[in-house]
């Protein structure tokens, strides 16, 4: 962690104490999970004044997929021999009640990896057994995902294919704006702008006229972000910053934004919990059919199931903080969670549950 | 071949050769010897300390470490951390058909000098052989005896608000060492796999200590959380002050993990008054296991069972009891 600059707090104190004497709700959205799970872990709830509300937004991948995608995963799994790799996260997620993780159990080859490239590997290794990579995930796993899948074409491997529920960031943010939210101040991703730039938010502010800030993950870079944006607010003059600029450029990373525009197209998409978002999903291009597990295994499209009971879409719209889900912590806690913000650790409810208010 | 097949524990001709060439020649003692069906053994003092523990870690060979010292050192530090002097050891092996002999004897060597070190006797043992495909490759439990000396014995119910917390050096090198040899992620991650139980002598001789325990699955975080709510507490950590190494973070954030929940495998937390933390961070520091000693935090009287962390700028946050799905079998 290291010492925070002194100038730095200073101002962040003052900030806040102004806009403690101010008395106007503010609401801040950080729409990143990782965000969520830092501002969390450097205790950064526990210094701002009751007035203002971080609350978290639809940027955790896990929880924005749809408990049918894990179905299909799983329909999969047990009605054809693959081998399935997958982020450790989505091992945990239920779909009608059962997890990865139990048919694992229950003797089904499916390994979690860090990264695509391992089943990429694993595949090349083994060819004679038929590879699947279950992958979820932004602007910030796509060019990965997007170059395994290329090396896959270029090397003509017939023995992998994907699921993929793949999303993007900027058409979310355009859809809150549809929705009755009160959101003051966007936090906005670090990792995502650093692929598709700085550029790709300003709207927020030009459009919306709605303060907004990229930011890193440090404490550093989260107290210099929430300073800047509750300045903003607080002196009514809508501002768009970006605080991480030795790693986000203004127009981003081009090579990978090359490889996403190379190998996927762009489609409407179900968004857990939240429902249909026009042109916000990322999906294979024609040219790579043959690696999308579902047409090469003849999966049927299953309807989106809306999870019962808990408010996942309502805390990943901003509407209600998680302790307001009246699953929260009781039918829904990080052992046997009900909905994917409970399960993924960039979870807002997963991160309330484990950081506590404090 | 020189590898483990069925045979080797069948109790037949294969077992005693098994039991002659490789556990008698590097175990051997006076109780091992008599190959009796249990050992006889003499305790000093009627108040005596019985743990167990069984070791199933993946790689069984890693930076710093192997399975079989990490049999050895984990149950004599379990033994230590109650106040005693550990004597006596079991020795439990499951081992997979197709194990090669060799890498069975490096692990043998590697428990006798783990043994030697720690100056217990391994007075008992039992081998199995499971089946291709049944296990993976080695499993190993160990039980041990230690005798208490000290007029007290430190436990997890005895922390008292007040008392301040110390730890012996950098958290979660086990934990990171492991993770990275199964993630094939290079960097400079050692196993701090050792035996405390010179050190814990060092300090039980000289100090009244509350509450000791050695974090190891779990990590930090699982242990004091035990601490808070079997004493009933509140704990709170200073951040700044609790040694991590910087390539241990850096994993941690790489792989999405809390530096805190991760295993240590020679480490000890030790919870006494306030009066005298500086002057056992002093002696602890005096020791080769102890130089990078810290003073970690506090016990507070409220909130009673949660940890919570404090940070420089004055940010706090709870530390809950980890799940622990993230690194299954890492001890």
């Amino acid at each position: 962690m290291g010492m925070i600059n002194a100038n730095l707090l200073k101002m962040f104190n003052n900030l806040m104490n102004l806009a403690k004497e101010k008395g106007q709700t503010i609401n801040l959205m950080e729409v990143c999970g990782t965000h969520t799970m830092a501002l969390f872990e450097h205790g950064i709830r526990s210094l701002l004044p009751e007035n203002i509300n971080l609350v978290s937004g639809p940027g955790c991948p896990v929880c924005v997929t749809g408990e049918e995608v894990i179905v299909e995963a799983m329909d999969l799994i047990e009605n054809n021999t693959v081998t399935m790799f997958t982020f450790g996260d989505m091992m945990k997620v239920p779909g009608e009640g059962r997890t990865l993780n139990e048919l694992k159990a229950q003797g089904f080859p499916i390994k979690v990896a860090y990264s695509p490239r391992v089943a990429l590997e694993f595949a090349e290794k083994n060819p004679k057994i038929e590879v699947v990579f279950f992958g979820a995930g932004f602007e910030t796993t796509a060019p990965a995902l997007g170059a395994v899948i290329l090396e896959a074409f270029n090397k003509k491997l017939n023995n992998f294919s994907v699921i993929l529920s793949v999303k993007t960031v900027p058409p979310a943010i355009h859809f809150l704006f549809s929705q009755e939210i009160r959101i003051n101040g966007f936090i906005l991703p670090g990792h995502v702008s650093a692929v598709i730039g700085a550029k790709s938010f300003r709207f927020i502010t030009e459009k919306y006229q709605v303060p907004a800030v990229v930011t890193g993950f440090t404490a550093e870079e989260l107290l210099l972000g929430i300073s800047l944006v509750v300045n903003s607010i607080l002196k009514r003059e809508p501002g768009y910053y970006n605080a991480y600029p030795t790693v986000v450029r203004e127009h981003g990373n081009i090579v990978a934004q090359k490889i996403i525009s190379e190998v996927f197209e762009i489609g409407d998409a179900y968004w857990r919990g939240i429902g249909n978002i026009p042109s916000s999903g990322l999906f294979l291009k024609e040219k790579f059919a043959k690696f999308d597990a579902k047409k090469k295994f003849g999966l049927k499209d299953r309807q989106p199931i809306i999870p019962r009971g808990c408010k996942c879409g309502e805390i990943m719209l901003g509407k209600v903080l998680p302790p307001a889900c009246p699953l929260f912590g009781k039918a829904c806690t990080p052992e046997k969670p009900v909905g994917a913000c409970m399960v993924s650790s960039e979870g807002s409810c997963a991160a309330y549950f484990k950081y506590g208010r404090r | 071949m020189d590898l483990i097949t069925l045979a080797h524990g069948a109790g037949g001709k294969l077992t005693a050769k098994l039991i002659d060439n490789l556990f008698k020649k590097y175990l051997g003692n006076e109780y091992l010897f008599q190959g009796d069906d249990g050992a006889v053994l003499s305790l000093p003092t009627s108040k005596i300390v019985f743990s167990t523990d069984s070791f199933v870690v993946s790689p069984r060979i890693f930076p710093g470490g192997d399975i079989g010292k990490l049999a050895v050192y984990g149950t004599v530090n379990d033994l230590a951390v109650m106040g005693a002097k550990p004597l006596f050891l079991s020795l439990g092996l499951i081992l997979e058909e197709g194990l090669m002999i060799p890498e069975l004897e490096r692990i043998i060597q590697s428990i006798a000098e783990a043994a030697k070190i720690t100056g217990v006797k391994i007075v008992t043992g039992d081998t199995k052989v499971v089946e291709k495909g049944k296990g993976d490759q080695i499993y190993i439990n160990t039980s041990g005896i230690g005798v208490i000396n000290a007029p007290f014995i430190p436990t997890g119910r005895a922390a008292k608000p007040g008392d301040k917390i110390l730890v012996n050096g950098f958290l979660g090198d086990h934990g990171a060492a492991i993770l990275a040899c199964r993630e094939n992620i290079t960097g400079d991650f050692i196993s701090d796999c050792a035996p405390l139980n010179d050190l814990i002598e060092l300090i039980l001789e000289n100090f009244p200590v509350h509450t000791m325990r050695d974090p190891s699955r779990g990590g930090l975080a699982a242990t004091l959380n035990e601490i808070a709510k079997q004493s009933r507490v509140g704990i709170e950590l200073w951040e700044e002050s609790i040694p991590i190494r910087p390539q241990v973070k850096t994993l941690c954030g790489y792989l999405g993990l809390d530096a805190f929940a991760l295993a240590n495998e020679g480490k000890v937390v030790v919870i006494l008054p306030s009066e005298v933390a500086t002057e056992v961070l002093e002696t602890m520091k005096t020791h080769p296991l102890g130089q990078n000693a810290a003073i970690i935090g506090e016990v507070k009287n409220e909130p009673q069972g949660i940890v919570y962390l404090k940070n420089a700028f004055g940010g706090e946050r709870i530390i809950d009891m980890p799940l622990g799905e993230n690194l299954p079998r890492i001890c």
